[in-house]
């Protein structure tokens, strides 16, 4: 049974609870049917975190949530607007609400680090150039990132460092909404677990409502405050972490503790106390 | 006993339907591929003239793609057209020597050059060398995710990459055209007169008198179309490329053979139009 939303509800009307409403979005790629009517809610100012297998179409879901990708029916409502009717030149304004980390950071190779986190202020704002490059050291500084990086280009960095470069550029514009690709993926433990630090860290300071997109359930079970579970192109099961690790979904609960990193509790443990 | 006979002619009736409808479909399939080729690079130019007009006009970028395109050709498209030249001029001195004709060596070299012979190089010059640069650049960008990147940063990729790069090579390839042709023209001289001594005045005269700016303009126009469709079909493949490092090797490929196919395609009619139109009359 796939998760459905409250009966009764408007989704297209503002809401303070959810930043994003997802409704009943379908793509296919030629034949392949990716998403078969998703419907997902986006809490606004906490860590949303979305799981499931490889080829499930978790990034397509999260680029459909930027306008990146445009489903074949369906809404999806960003403060009660829906997206997907506008063309590109609207869309560009909806998108400076956002900021997104991609899985392999995809920084631009042909600038340095500083210009490629400089590179927004630029585009979107007037700052002079002595504010902009102030602000750029002020956000590295919060990542933990070096300035003697500002002047090295991308192919000088390790995995690690360009996702922190790849953050501060997602970052410095201070957007509502952080989207996150895999972003532990290709990562060693230590350097995992700083980048689960530094999620629950801005989404702390900030308040920024944030959505990650993950198959690492230590993480998952680590920062999420919302799981929702992304199968055969439909959310099965969506809720906080106590109540997804009392999960009856007999699929949701082998792919978790397959992982062997999180220990979920008894479906019927709850009955016979 | 009757049924499966029925039924063996109606197997055979669908199974020379299907191989007729197929037969259908591989002939119909190449036109129909080169209509939607066609089709969706005209949109590809239709969104380059929406967001050249869009604020913020970045003119650093458009500097940068016209130093790519022009000022790093100049030195492979002077070495080119000075031989081209040399060797037509060359092949012209032998011919017409054999008929006591040299003197029209410097008209012959001269008309070749500026109508055929420099926009078409220039414009495979430019293609070998800044199209299929482009081709590998976006097509890297889009399989590492960096195209994807800036439309997040609210940046309009068309706009950002592919009209600064369409404009720069129509700006830039008319003068590499004039540039090879008059290295060409230099490179023809040193062969005429001074390896091969056909007489100074004769060659500059003849040259002077059947050359005329109509014959320079139609050199420079076509440098200009095909400077728009070598950057169209090169951008549009690196764009679209898929599939890792083995899609950017396809898409630069594709580039290249697409934008060489063009420009000679191209070149026949742009020719047929402006002989029909402009034509001098005597030739």
């Amino acid at each position: 049974m796939p998760w459905t939303p409250p009966p009764g509800e408007d989704a297209s009307a503002p809401s303070q609870e959810f930043a994003i409403r997802v409704r009943d979005i379908n793509k296919t790629f030629g034949t392949h049917h990716v998403l078969r009517g998703v419907d997902l809610d986006i809490l606004r100012g906490k860590i949303n975190i979305v799981i499931g297998g490889s080829g499930q179409g978790k990034s397509v879901l999260m680029k459909h949530l930027m306008g990146l990708l445009k489903p074949d029916s369906g809404h999806i409502y960003t403060d009660g607007v829906d997206i997907v009717p506008l063309n590109d030149y609207q869309l560009n304004t909806v998108r400076k609400k956002f900021g997104m980390l991609f899985q392999y950071a995809a920084l631009f190779d042909s600038l340095s680090v500083e210009e490629n986190v400089a590179f927004p202020l630029v585009e979107h704002t007037k700052m002079k150039r002595a504010e902009i490059a102030a602000l750029v050291r002020e956000t590295m500084d919060s990542l933990a990132l070096k300035p003697v990086l500002l002047k090295k280009f991308p192919s000088e960095l390790s995995g690690g460092q360009r996702k922190r470069v790849g953050l501060a550029r997602a970052l410095v514009l201070k957007p509502e909404i952080l989207l996150y690709d895999e972003p532990t993926t290709g990562l060693d433990p230590v350097a995992t677990k700083n980048v689960d630090d530094m999620i629950r860290d801005i989404s702390q300071k900030t308040g920024v409502t944030s959505v990650v997109i993950s198959h690492d359930m230590a993480s998952t079970f680590r920062i999420g405050d919302r799981i929702s579970m992304l199968y055969e192109g439909k959310i099965v099961e969506s809720g906080p972490p106590e109540e997804i690790r009392r999960t009856k979904n007999q699929f949701l609960r082998e792919f978790i503790e397959t992982s062997g990193a999180v220990k979920l509790d008894d479906p019927g443990a709850e009955l016979r106390t | 006993m009757s049924e499966p006979a029925i039924a063996d002619s109606e197997g055979e009736k669908r199974s020379i339907f299907s191989r007729v409808s197929g037969a259908v479909d591989s002939l119909w399939g190449p036109p129909i591929a080169l209509v939607e080729a066609i089709g969706s690079h005209l949109v590809l130019l239709g969104n380059v003239f929406f967001w050249t007009f869009r604020r913020p006009f970045r003119v650093r970028v458009y500097l940068e793609a016209m130093d790519f395109v022009g000022v790093g050709s100049v030195f492979i498209v002077g070495l080119v057209g000075l031989f081209v030249g040399m060797v037509f001029s060359l092949q012209s001195v032998s011919a017409f020597r054999q008929f006591g004709a040299e003197s029209f060596v410097g008209s012959t070299v001269a008309l070749a050059l500026t109508r055929e012979l420099a926009p078409v190089f220039t414009s495979i010059m430019v293609a070998a060398r800044a199209g299929s640069g482009m081709a590998t650049e976006l097509g890297s960008m889009r399989t590492t995710e960096q195209i994807d990147a800036l439309s997040t940063l609210a940046v309009n990729p068309v706009q950002y990459l592919i009209a600064p790069r369409v404009w720069a090579s129509v700006f830039m390839a008319p003068l590499l055209c004039l540039l090879f042709n008059a290295v060409g023209m230099a490179g023809a001289y040193l062969v005429a007169v001074i390896l091969q001594g056909v007489d100074r005045g004769v060659f500059v005269e003849n040259t002077r008198w059947f050359l005329d700016s109509n014959d320079i303009l139609q050199g420079v126009v076509k440098a200009t179309i095909f400077g728009l469709s070598l950057s169209l079909v090169s951008c549009y493949q690196g764009y679209n490329a898929s599939g890792g490092a083995k899609g950017v090797g396809i898409a630069t490929t594709r580039a290249v053979v697409g934008s060489f196919v063009t420009i000679l395609t191209l070149d026949y009619f742009v020719t047929d139009i402006w002989l029909t139109l402009f034509s001098k009359g005597n030739v």
